[in-house]
């Protein structure tokens, strides 16, 4: 390790610009002539739009035009879509609804964008928006998933019958239901899974602007992918074929998943900037991210596991409902099925797994990923079974875990995933130990003492990463790719720019992916600059999300960096008169290995610019670039436990510990990944105790601020005490496997085992709020008193 | 946010001749409330008449065991003003409580009381102390001007300048904060005075606002101490439940915050 290198607590370069109030993010870019858009939006959760009156909008002060869905549609404008095709068990694929920039007929949620007005200021378009009148026909709605599938329920799209999307199965069930006939002990539980509203710092914004002379369009937007964003842009909303669009995500402030998505707003203000010739921006309010930013989670579950009677797993039967919301966003359809149940197997060696899984339309905002995206409800599900089970059977959760851990790599699951490494019992004693796991008893005896209930909980979490291998994912029904790009151009100074298909929205990416080049070569971190975010400078990248950018994305920089390496040591060789054999990079010098011979860095970059003396053949320059596709997920594990007190008179709960062991291969900046865990578990602390979306049974948004939308703040988390014992992923060059989402993934289970466990009762769903616990106590106290 | 035109008024007087000037005018104390009310695009004044420059409605004075706070004080110089803390600890630890710091240098007691917000917190304590509301034209009891859900026994026009009371022997506050917004989930406070008189006031629970509750008081006037509040029987009708918790369970924190109210 060099003081700069892999595995160095380097600050972080970013933060400069970040802490000075000089981060440039969309909102603070202003072009010429700007003019402002706001959005009319449905406040029917369900209804016919049958007429809209514009009429006075258009006559306002500062209004430029007011443009609707028909328009939209009548200019070409393609329908939103969802770029992953699930087919039902039957084979038949999935029912998608049309979901149109700005809704021409129908709305679908309290929210959906009905008309667009372009005006000088924000101040004016907002006015003219409140004065568009639009007609509507009220319609039922339904909410929640169950009872969307419910017979005579409000039908929310026409194609897709009964509001059934598809009906998705993995696994043998007729196996599973053999093994499970068969079981000592069965296991059974219903599980809700909350949604959860994104809530990044910096909401969404857009700034689309035509330039009528070249037909050109530039989109500076809030995305984690604008490659992605532009991909599907040209190719599926026909805004603009891709070499006329260019798409910038300059600072991005959070996304947590929720930046991912191409949103209704972001198409219509590129057709804006189009009809009115001007560059129109728009800027999401709070209440507006509340009610349009794709949601997470939101399954409905049950679920069986069965024991032999030496406590071995024998098979584990999954049923749930997914709610989809009123339209399929992006990756929607992947996030319920092959983000979670492939994670079914959890850390354990189970023979028999099947889950199947109906994803549903409802009259609410769209879900789709949302930091974990699938595995933290497949590691909720796991996690919270295999400690109802361990009470259940009388024996200590950390051993019917340990009893059934996967020991052996690689291992094949029987769904889908081929786990590469891991040591899952070093995790989990590093936990336990931590923990003080033994003296547990003493502490609950104690703190009973003080007429306070207290509980431990475990979770033992794995997850898939480092997506994807492009063919795996295209077998399974993805419209794109999932490697990454890179491109590494060393200076004829010898300074270096990286450009990253990867995008960096809070994760640190230069500084890390500058410690990477910097241990390569022995150069100081000054002297590299990352770039990224902007599709006219890096060619090509599939973005961040899952984990993936250091698995995949530093993968390519690898990549790259080999072959800037193999060219150095080339014109090394010639200039030096020695085998390139001979030669080693170190210390930003090229030098022949035991001698002190040896080319400085930027005399090889100087080299390769003049081209006064390189080999016969070379071309001049030292720039290259490298795809990488990865071989296989990564599977960042580990063990949390979190120990909790309860005050019986109230159901106020307190996090007295919580510690994380965490196997994330290879580590390049421990601090930055104990920040990515400190956030992941404050997340996972949110949607275990505090977070929940709430729609009322019109549809109505009840948690549509921070009145009642409970964030996790400083004081509802302890001080985290986080542990590493790592195995190398064998499947990218710098065995890395992810850390970004490992938090949010955890946690949940590990305090709700904690918190039913104070509270002698199993029966709890999230986010365990004080009533919640209180009133799960007085159930039991009830139940006591009858038996 | 619509178009507004702001005053700043220099007096009392000042402020009642711009106001009934204006077609829609409305007081602007603190603004916690109002702002973000008018940033919603739910409330929109004609004009804003700014109390903040008239230096008479700002102080507390202490003066043996009789305490006046300026309608215009904010909550951080309620908090730590030491000479109330001597005579009353409970009113200033309530006023600490409120929301986070921002909101405490910028909301007043004045905007508190005139908005009346089923969950604020300075309802219950002036409540329960029995203060008196000074306004530009009366005297108003506490008991008589909390008059419902956000409503008051002000008149259009009248403006809070002060209240009063005089610091009870002994008396507490507890509240249990709504976990997202921090206001009240329930509060109570609790007072009993030279005289014996036991009044015990509850925010953030009523469906009506804030109340005073007789079955503690009987209780507290009896034996002073958390086994009286235990053997009371807290019923949840006309107790508000929402998504955040249903009336049970207010119920039940009526209990126990009065006992956290007496530690
Ligand atoms: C994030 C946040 C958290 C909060 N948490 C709490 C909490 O925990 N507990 C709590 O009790 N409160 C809480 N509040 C409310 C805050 O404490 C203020 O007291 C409250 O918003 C009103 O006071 P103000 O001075 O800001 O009044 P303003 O917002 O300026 O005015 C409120 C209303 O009162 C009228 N008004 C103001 N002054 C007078 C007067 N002298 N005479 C007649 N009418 C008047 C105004 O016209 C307006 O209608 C919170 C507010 C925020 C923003």
């Amino acid at each position: 390790m060099t003081e700069q290198g892999i595995g160095a607590r380097v600050l972080r370069k970013e933060d400069k610009r970040f802490i000075t109030g000089k981060g440039r993010y969309t909102d603070d870019i202003r072009n010429e002539r700007q003019a402002y858009a706001a959005f009319v939006r449905s406040p029917h959760a369900h209804a016919k739009v049958t007429g809209i009156d514009s009429a006075e909008a258009e006559k306002m002060d500062g209004v430029i035009a007011v443009l609707n869905g028909k328009q939209l549609t009548g200019d070409g404008i393609g329908n939103l879509i969802c770029g992953w095709a699930v087919n039902s068990k039957d084979g038949s694929p999935m029912n998608m609804g049309a979901w149109s920039a700005l809704a021409t007929d129908k709305v679908r949620y309290v929210g959906d964008a009905v008309v667009l007005v372009v005006a000088e200021t924000q101040a004016a378009a907002r006015a003219a928006a409140e004065a568009v009148v639009v007609d509507y026909e009220e319609l039922p709605a339904v909410v929640h998933a169950v009872d969307a599938l419910k017979d005579g329920a409000p039908q929310v799209h026409e194609n897709a019958p009964g509001n059934l999307i598809f009906d998705w199965g993995i696994g043998e069930e007729a196996a599973v239901d053999k093994a499970l006939s068969g079981a000592a002990h069965v296991t059974e539980l219903e599980i809700v899974n909350n949604r959860l509203s994104p809530n990044p710092m910096e909401p969404r914004s857009a700034i689309a602007t035509y330039d009528e002379a070249e037909d050109h369009y530039t989109l500076y937007t809030t995305s984690q992918n604008p490659h992605v964003a532009r991909l599907v842009l040209s190719a599926f909303y026909q805004v603009a074929p891709e070499h006329k669009l260019r798409v910038i995500a300059p600072d991005v402030g959070g996304g947590f998943g929720s930046k991912i998505y191409i949103y209704p707003e972001e198409i219509a203000c590129l057709w804006a900037s189009m009809k009115t010739k001007r560059s129109v921006k728009w800027t999401s309010s709070r209440s507006e991210a509340f009610l349009t930013d794709a949601h997470g989670r939101d399954h409905v579950s049950t679920a069986r596991i069965g024991f032999d009677e030496n406590n071995r797993i024998v098979g584990l039967k999954v049923d749930t409902v997914a709610n989809l919301g009123a339209y399929m966003s992006l990756f929607s359809s992947a996030v319920p099925t092959y983000l979670y149940a492939t994670l079914l197997s959890g850390q354990y060696d189970i023979a028999n797994i099947y889950c199947n899984v109906r994803t549903v339309y409802t009259n609410t905002a769209p879900v789709d990923a949302y930091r974990g995206a699938g595995r933290p409800e497949a590691c909720f599900l796991v996690e919270r079974i295999m400690e109802t089970a361990a009470r259940e059977l009388g024996v200590d959760p950390s051993e019917l875990r340990r009893a059934n851990f996967i020991k052996a790599f690689p291992h094949q699951t029987p769904v889908i995933m081929t786990y590469d490494a891991g040591d899952f019992a070093a995790n989990l004693d590093q936990a336990l130990e931590a923990a003080d796991y033994k003296g547990f008893p003493a502490r609950r005896e104690e703190a009973a003492k003080r007429g306070k209930l207290r509980g431990i909980g475990l979770a033992s979490y794995i997850e898939a990463c480092g997506i994807a291998p492009s063919a795996a994912v295209g077998s399974l029904g993805a419209g794109v790719g999932l490697w990454e790009s890179a491109e590494v151009r060393v200076n004829p100074v010898g300074t270096i720019e990286v450009l990253t298909g990867s995008h960096s929205h809070g994760q640190g990416h230069e500084t890390t992916f500058a410690q990477v080049v910097a241990e390569r070569f022995g150069l100081p971190i000054e002297n590299i600059q990352i770039v990224h975010g902007d599709t006219d400078k890096v060619q090509f990248g599939m973005g961040t999300y899952g984990s993936r950018s250091g698995p995949v994305g530093l993968s390519a920089i690898v990549k790259a960096l080999d072959k800037v390496e193999a060219k150095v040591k080339k014109i090394a060789a010639h200039v030096l008169e020695v085998s390139e054999d001979d030669l080693v990079v170190e210390n930003g010098e090229v030098k022949v290995a035991g001698t002190d011979r040896a080319m400085a860095w930027h005399e090889v970059g100087l080299a390769a610019y003049t081209a006064h003396n390189l080999p016969a053949g070379m071309e001049p320059g030292l720039k290259e670039g490298a795809f990488y596709d990865p071989e296989n997920f990564t599977f960042p594990a580990g063990t949390y436990v979190c120990e909790v007190e309860v005050d019986p008179e109230t159901g106020e709960t307190k996090i007295i510990q919580f510690v994380a062991s965490d196997d994330f291969g290879t580590i390049i900046n421990p601090m930055i990944v104990e920040g990515q865990v400190h956030g992941g578990i404050a997340q996972g602390v949110g949607q275990a105790m505090l977070e929940t979306v709430v729609y009322d049974e019109e549809g109505q948004l009840l948690s549509a601020s921070y009145m009642d939308y409970t964030m996790p703040r400083a004081d509802n988390v302890p001080s985290f005490v986080i542990h590493h014992h790592s195995t190398k992923s064998p499947s990218n060059p710098l065995g890395m496997k992810g850390c970004g989402e490992a938090g949010a993934i955890g946690t949940p289970p590990a305090v709700i085992n904690a918190i039913t466990d104070a509270i002698g009762n199993n029966d709890l769903q999230m986010p365990a709020t004080p009533p919640r616990v209180w009133a799960a106590l007085q159930a039991a106290s009830t139940k006591i008193a009858a038996e | 946010m619509y178009d507004v035109t702001y005053h700043r008024a220099t007096s009392v007087d000042d402020a009642v001749a711009r106001l009934s000037a204006a077609s829609e005018g409305q007081l602007l104390a603190g603004g916690q409330t109002l702002l973000p009310t008018m940033k919603h695009r739910l409330a929109a004044p004609s004009d804003l008449i700014d109390l903040r420059g008239i230096a008479d409605l700002v102080g507390v004075r202490v003066s043996g065991r009789s305490v006046t706070i300026g309608a215009m004080t904010t909550h951080a110089a309620v908090a730590g003003n030491a000479e109330l803390a001597k005579v009353c600890p409970a009113i200033v630890k309530l006023a600490g409580g409120i929301g986070d710091p921002a909101v405490r240098h910028q909301g007043t007691i004045g905007g508190s009381i005139a908005n009346n917000d089923p969950a604020a917190d300075y309802p219950a304590g002036l409540m329960a102390l029995g203060a008196t509301i000074h306004t530009n034209r009366r005297e108003i009891a506490a008991d008589d001007f909390f008059t419902g859900l956000f409503s008051t026994a002000l008149d259009e026009g009248e403006i809070v300048t002060a209240v009063s009371f005089d610091a009870p022997e002994t008396c507490g506050y507890a509240k249990f904060p709504n976990p997202a917004s921090r206001y009240a989930m329930t509060g109570v406070f609790v007072a009993k005075g030279g005289d014996g008189v036991v009044r015990v006031a509850v925010t953030g629970a009523g469906s009506d606002g804030v109340f005073r509750h007789e079955g503690l008081e009987q209780a507290l006037s009896k034996d002073w101490s958390s086994a009286a509040v235990d053997g009371v029987s807290v019923s949840a009708d006309g107790l508000m439940s929402d998504i955040h918790c249903d009336a049970a369970y207010r119920a039940n924190l009526i209990k126990a915050m009065a006992k956290r109210a007496l530690a």
